[in-house]
């Protein structure tokens, strides 16, 4: 049995070329988001791609990632406000918007009985992947990796104290804004292979099992590319010679990965 | 890291007219405080009574009404003020792989901590770290540092930018009376050698009784100021801590006694113990 065989697809090739680009990202971006407590912020991001694509078909954009984009970053800049100015909690808040966003989407999508069209977003699918997005997909990769360069030391810094990271001259604000819209951006980018439903169990699952092996922010960033790569290479592998949809075979083999590290790494 | 110098007393942080507003409700209103480098001043006051937020206005964190001017008193010349900042507590959860490098490195360098450490960055943050024998914890995680470790770290990053107004917010919660000790020692070696002015919050009437020059009562404003005779003998301070603080303290062992009848009536029903 040659096991490279399935590479000689040109679908394959795509999608493997698209899982080595974007899975390092959800590795690094996910070490903030989690360090952040933002788990439910991402989520509110990937479900608010429902609506960024009917917003996209009410208005006659033909592509709808665009829209898609667009809309994820209105929506993150929006939610960072609000839950900044309101009393009420911020978890609170992100469910309102989470599901009101939602609900929008479905209504529009499913007017006319014809949302059938636009399930395979819920689950995704990688073998779908065009040459035209996996440009979208280097773009991101590049301004991303910029950003981290840039900006992390500083991002760390307001995660830790923001009063303290303010007395410092940092601008607070804007690299939260910021960081908001790339995890936006690289939602958004990789929804529609990935799914709405288990999108968010890429970006916490590698960093979350990196955390239980880590002792600092090298090995915690190490640990989670490698556990991302890792788990979407071998999920795409699998899921060919099982015939199973290529996004939940990633994320159950990263929960795999989650609870092995939790076992081996739980000292405390 | 700062060299060691003696205090000049010359360097002087007024605090003129200073009052913050949320909305509606005035926190703060027409605070007047004078700091000179060299010396120790305590905040004290009831919870809620706006200590922290009148750190937080010092640091710009909040906007606020009024002005803070930092001079030489020699030559009458206005500075910018460098303020070092101590908070009360920082948001690193348990399990969080964060080393103490990591976050003294986070504030202080621009080049990025994910990629490799640094070696002169390295040196320069254990050298800092060693004036309040901390260097050892270096490698550590911050997550596992004890109360006064991480106090220890905090200090040591606040004084790596040669500040010359130390803040710190309610530092000493969550740490034993030992290392309360050593960290008022600290204070106190600090402010004699380090040409910077000090400004704490403390909870501690003890502790500020026996190390502070200048002691705030604040409660909205400040009610009184002055030495700690002056402040711990006003009738302000009777009034806030006075009877209050004696009856909260039997409010405390009168709980306890209740919970303890509470316990016992417990377990007599579950076992149903024998009325002699």
């Amino acid at each position: 049995m040659n096991y490279l065989s399935w590479l000689d697809y040109g679908f394959m090739k795509n999608a493997i070329i698209a899982i080595l680009i974007i899975t390092p990202l959800f590795g690094i971006i996910g070490t903030m988001i989690v360090n952040k407590k933002m788990a439910f912020f991402s989520d509110a991001l990937g479900h608010s791609a429902l609506t960024g694509i009917a917003v996209g078909v009410v208005c006659g954009i033909k592509d709808t990632t665009i829209s898609m984009l667009i809309f994820a970053i209105v929506f993150a800049l929006l939610l960072n406000k609000i839950s900044k100015k309101s009393t009420a909690s911020k978890d609170t808040i992100i469910s309102v918007f989470s599901s009101c966003s939602v609900a929008i989407g479905l209504a529009i999508l499913s007017k006319g009985g014809n949302f059938s069209e636009y399930s395979s977003l819920l689950v995704g699918d990688v073998l779908s992947i065009t040459r035209k997005e996996i440009v979208y997909l280097v773009m991101i990769f590049v301004a991303t990796i910029i950003f981290w360069i840039f900006a992390f030391n500083q991002l760390n810094a307001v995660a830790i104290h923001k009063t303290l990271a303010k007395s410092k001259n940092m601008k607070v604000e804007i690299l939260e804004n910021l960081f908001a819209v790339f995890v936006a951006l690289i939602v958004t980018v990789s929804i529609k292979w990935v799914g709405i439903l288990i999108i968010n169990a890429l970006l916490i699952l590698p960093a979350a099992s990196s955390r239980n092996l880590a002792e600092n922010v090298r090995e915690y960033h190490l640990f989670a590319v490698i556990i991302s790569v890792f788990s979407g290479v071998l999920g795409l592998w699998v899921s060919y010679y099982t015939n199973v949809a290529t996004g939940p075979m990633i994320v159950i083999i990263a929960s795999v990965i989650y609870f092995a590290t939790y076992f081996v790494g739980g000292r405390e | 890291m700062q060299k060691i110098i003696k205090p000049c007393g010359l360097h002087c942080i007024k605090v003129k007219h200073l009052g913050v507003q949320f909305g509606e409700q005035k926190v703060l209103d027409n605070i007047n405080l004078h700091m000179h480098c060299g010396s120790l001043t305590a905040i004290i006051g009831k919870n809620g009574a706006g200590k922290s937020t009148l750190i937080r206005a010092i640091l710009g964190d909040i906007p606020h009404t009024g002005t803070i001017e930092f001079r030489d008193t020699k030559d009458g010349k206005m500075q910018k003020l460098k303020i070092g900042y101590v908070p009360q507590s920082i948001n690193i959860e348990k399990n969080t792989p964060i080393s103490v490098y990591d976050l003294i490195a986070s504030y202080q360098t621009k080049f990025p901590i994910f990629w490799h450490k640094k070696r002169t960055v390295y040196e320069r943050i254990k050298r800092a770290l060693k004036v309040f024998e901390a260097d050892k914890l270096i490698d550590q995680r911050v997550c596992n540092l004890s109360g006064g470790q991480l106090q220890r770290v905090l200090l040591s990053m606040a004084i790596m930018d040669e500040p010359n107004l130390l803040l710190l917010d309610e530092p000493v919660s969550g740490i034993d009376q030992n290392g309360m000790e050593l960290f008022f020692e600290t204070m106190d070696y600090l402010k004699k050698h380090y040409d910077l002015a000090i400004v704490l919050i403390s909870h501690d009437l003890d502790y500020v009784a026996k190390y502070a020059d200048h002691v705030a009562l604040v409660d909205k404003t400040i009610v009184k100021q002055g030495t700690v005779k002056e402040v711990y003998e006003s009738k302000e301070y009777e009034e806030i801590f006075g009877k209050d603080s004696e009856e909260a303290w039997i409010d405390v062992e009168e709980d306890k006694l209740q919970e303890e009848v509470r316990k016992t009536s417990d377990i007599a029903k579950k076992f149903g113990v024998k009325e002699e």
